[in-house]
């Protein structure tokens, strides 16, 4: 059950990845963008993070990219063209990005072994549940982070307001 | 034990991760619109956040899930900002293409 949720939702996971890499159109990007959090949310669940997975359907796949969905109705962003810039982007980007694919795939292979194995329900059958358990460390031990963030949003809404208002 | 209801190495969803990560490191250098850098962005949060819960599952510990969940608190900010300012600069240049956004090349 566990290798099946992994290559089945692993693959869905590359496969959107690589559709917002190949695809043209914004909101193609955008909606395969989604794909892969839901994707996501999945494989979080598998691993026992259960307020996690919710937390990014939700918060990721919910608000995040309605958001971005959102800005790309209101901007009519059409298909990207060809610059000048695209060249040197390609010589670039594709070597970079498969030499990172190449040093971490190489790093945790060859420490498998050390790393374990998980099994579904493997960090879920002792103790509470997870929501407890988070939650409890959330409002002891890291109240004060977790207020912090409060007044990081409030900012954040703030600084878009301000940004985004019609000039008088 | 069938072998679809085995055990998944951990290094497999590490392995995953890496795959996300630099698919979006090359989409942030190779994609030419604005919005789609900034979707390459969240991509890139995304894997990493999936390697935090991987060794939070390893380790038993709960921290790692913490870390996530302020990551994707700073991910929602950041997205809030970030799209305001895409918004100003469209409104300002018309233009969504990043070669033409380069007032502050030297």
């Amino acid at each position: 059950m566990q290798l099946a949720l992994f290559i089945i939702f692993g693959a869905l996971a590359v496969a959107g990845a690589l559709n917002l890499l190949l695809q043209r159109h914004p909101i193609n990007s955008a909606l395969s963008l989604v794909v892969v959090m839901m994707s996501l949310a999945v494989l979080y669940w598998s691993l026992g993070a259960e307020f996690l997975a919710a937390a990014q359907v939700i918060v990721y796949s919910g608000a995040i990219m309605v958001f971005f969905v959102f800005v790309i109705m209101l901007l009519n962003a059409g298909e990207e063209e060809r610059t000048h810039g695209s060249r040197a982007a390609y010589l670039a980007g594709i070597p970079g990005a498969a030499a990172i694919f190449c040093l971490l795939s190489f790093v945790f292979l060859s420490e498998r072994h050390n790393l374990g194995s998980i099994n579904v329900g493997g960090h879920l059958s002792h103790l509470t549940s997870n929501i407890s358990e988070l939650s409890t460390v959330l409002f002891t031990k890291l109240l004060l982070p977790f207020e912090v963030t409060s007044v990081l949003i409030l900012v954040a809404i703030l600084g878009a307001v301000v940004l985004a208002r019609k000039e008088q | 034990m069938t072998p679809l209801s085995a055990e998944v190495p951990t290094a497999y969803y590490l392995v995953l991760a890496a795959i996300l990560f630099s698919t979006g490191v090359g989409a942030f250098l190779i994609k030419r619109n604005v919005i789609t850098v900034f979707m390459s962005i969240e991509l890139m949060l995304n894997a990493v956040n999936l390697t935090f819960v991987a060794f939070a599952h390893m380790w038993h510990q709960i921290g790692g899930q913490i870390f996530v969940f302020f990551v994707m608190v700073v991910a929602a900010a950041e997205a809030a900002v970030g799209l305001a300012i895409i918004l100003t600069v469209f409104k300002n240049r018309s233009t969504l293409q990043i070669d033409e956004i380069d007032s502050m090349k030297l």
